[in-house]
């Protein structure tokens, strides 16, 4: 098997969850990767404090948008107020692939528009430290 | 991304040929693939970088539209003028100084004679961004006001863009675009059209886009425009670095490129103006060197070209580009865009036989340069760029610096190989062999 193209990699790069538009919604917001014009978006319903549901929405790499759909599936349900607290690392994790550094940002990008969805800081995440 | 957009394989241009990209297209080009390959063979050898070995793989390198690889005689040009001749040029007079300033004005006057300019008006800048910032600062800004119009095309590259979003912002002046033919070509039945409203005074574009690698037929345009009454500036940085261009026959107010794509070093940038409109020119970046003498109040400029060079140049730099020209000379320019439309025409037949491949701008390759971009129906182009690189080919993937025409596409990317004198059609070759095993790897083949 492909050490960066997984199965799993390629099947929510394929058929993304969460994908598509949610309305009405309680927060948005849209960003892109200036290195390689890869965009993303994402609207956001909010329920009590807890992320009741999300769509992803926009265009990118394999690495970018399969990131974006398995977030998704663990950000749903999730306290608001704790999306800032994630570290890049979070994703990386999710991934379970080796990103190099040329592809960082695209495996971060989905977490960059979640914090500004929530938090209004659309800053590029980071590890403590 | 869709296969089946405005610019995919099977859009062929069928209107005939418009005459005046003859004149931009040199004799000798070769029809089909049956013909003999070009004669410039084997000079990857000259150019150590290609050397490298990867993961055991040699490197096939096709990002040359981005920067091309150096060959030897530039970098011993560079070496031996920083280890022998190294003294600051132009006003020392010891005999060092003089022999410094005898290689950096002996690579002006020959890199003037190699584009049909003088040397008086061939001016060093850092890069043809820099070119183009010293023509919107200094005549944009003297030219150019409220009411005005700056016409672009659609096809330009960030740096022939920003640049005149800026002037306008200042100035209250507007820009205007140009707009692509699903074939990738500019008309210039519209360029006839938006000049004949009277409010465009300077016309921006590109020579061969780095994108769809057309060949804009820029002594026409720049004709038309000073028909008009408007100035023109050709943007010439994959032009100059692959055909031949000749500045007194385009004959456009402004022409500029960049060094490191035609083989020499980066940090030397060209512009080649017409004399009278640089005469009459405020200078861009003021200091030492580009002045007559300085009162305390006032001063007053010096001669051109150091008018518009101000400061120390890059001295050992413009020697490296010096040598670089010599080198492209000596292969011959018609020599070298001959080569390049053989692995174009090349490209462009392999890369249709790739599945779901999507191939922008002209599909003829006389009206097109050494650059092909695609895209693949399931893949993005940076994934097509991650596993071209494990077989260690180089492609760039991504918008280019380009992003008004990648909306014109309607994609967010493509990726793109594109070829100087030291690639082969084996590299072709091996770039459609990546592109298959990157079909296995996404499961489409």
């Amino acid at each position: 098997m492909d050490e960066l193209y997984r199965d799993y990699i390629l099947d929510h790069y394929k058929s993304p969850r969460n994908f598509g538009e949610l309305d009405p919604h309680d927060l948005e917001w849209h960003d892109h990767n200036p290195l390689c014009g890869d965009e993303l978006g994402v609207h956001v319903q909010v329920t009590d404090g807890r992320i009741a549901d999300l769509r992803f929405h926009g265009q990118g790499c394999a690495i970018s948008q399969a990131a974006a759909s398995i977030a998704s599936e663990e950000l749903i349900g999730m306290e608001v107020e704790d999306v800032h607290q994630l570290p890049a690392q979070w994703v990386v994790d999710l991934l379970g692939i080796g990103i190099s550094p040329t592809r960082r940002k695209c495996a971060l990008l989905s977490l960059k528009v979640m914090r500004g969805a929530t938090t209004g800081d659309g800053s590029w995440p980071e590890d403590p430290g | 991304m869709s296969a089946s957009g405005a610019f995919a394989t099977g859009v062929t241009p069928d209107a005939p040929a418009q005459p005046e990209h003859v004149e931009d297209t040199p004799p000798g080009a070769v029809d089909g693939l049956d013909t003999p390959r070009s004669p410039l063979r084997g000079l990857r050898g000259d150019f150590p970088t290609l050397a490298r070995v990867q993961d055991g793989r040699p490197l096939t390198y096709l990002d040359s539209a981005a920067t091309a690889q150096k060959p030897v005689a530039v970098i011993e040009e560079m070496n031996d003028f920083l280890r022998h001749s190294n003294a600051s040029v132009h006003r020392g007079v010891y005999a060092l100084a003089q022999e410094s300033t005898e290689r950096f004005e002996g690579a002006r006057e020959r890199i003037a004679a190699a584009y049909g300019g003088e040397p008086a008006t061939t001016i060093f800048t850092h890069n043809a961004t820099e070119a183009i910032n010293l023509v919107a600062y200094a005549w944009g800004r003297e030219n150019v006001g409220p009411g005005d119009e700056v016409l672009l095309t659609d096809m330009e590259h960030h740096s022939n863009i920003v640049p005149w979003q800026l002037l306008c912002e200042e100035t209250g002046a507007r820009l205007r675009w140009l707009s692509v033919s699903d074939d990738g070509e500019l008309s210039l039945d519209e360029l006839d059209a938006v000049l004949a409203e009277g409010r465009v005074k300077l016309v921006g574009v590109v020579h061969v886009s780095n994108v769809l690698g057309t060949i804009n037929p820029v002594r026409e345009i720049a004709a038309r425009a000073r028909a008009a009454g408007a100035a023109c500036l050709v943007d010439g940085s994959q032009a100059a670095a692959q055909m031949p261009v000749d500045v007194g026959e385009i004959d456009a107010d402004f022409y500029v490129w960049t060094g490191h794509k035609a083989l020499g070093p980066t940090g030397v940038g060209v512009l080649h103006g017409r004399r009278p409109v640089l005469e009459g020119m405020r200078p861009f970046i003021a200091g030492g060197h580009m002045i007559s003498s300085v009162q305390r109040e006032r001063s007053t400029w010096n001669d051109l070209p150091w008018k518009f060079e101000a400061g120390t140049s890059a001295i050992a730099d413009v020697v490296g580009l010096g040598a670089a020209i010599d080198y492209l000379s000596a292969l011959g320019f018609g020599a070298v865009r001959d080569h390049e439309r053989d692995l174009t025409a090349y490209a462009l037949e392999r890369l249709a036989s790739v599945p779901d491949l999507a191939l922008f701008g002209p599909l003829d390759p006389d009206r097109r340069g050494g650059v092909v971009s695609f895209a693949m129906e399931g893949i993005h182009p940076h994934d097509i760029a991650e596993i071209c690189d494990r077989d260690a080919i180089c492609v760039r993937a991504g918008h280019h610096c380009a992003q008004p025409l990648m909306r014109r596409l309607g994609v967010g990317a493509t990726a793109r190989a594109s070829f100087h004198v030291y690639n082969e059609r084996e590299d072709v070759d091996r770039l459609v062999e990546a592109l298959g095993e990157a079909r296995r790897v996404f499961g489409l083949g």
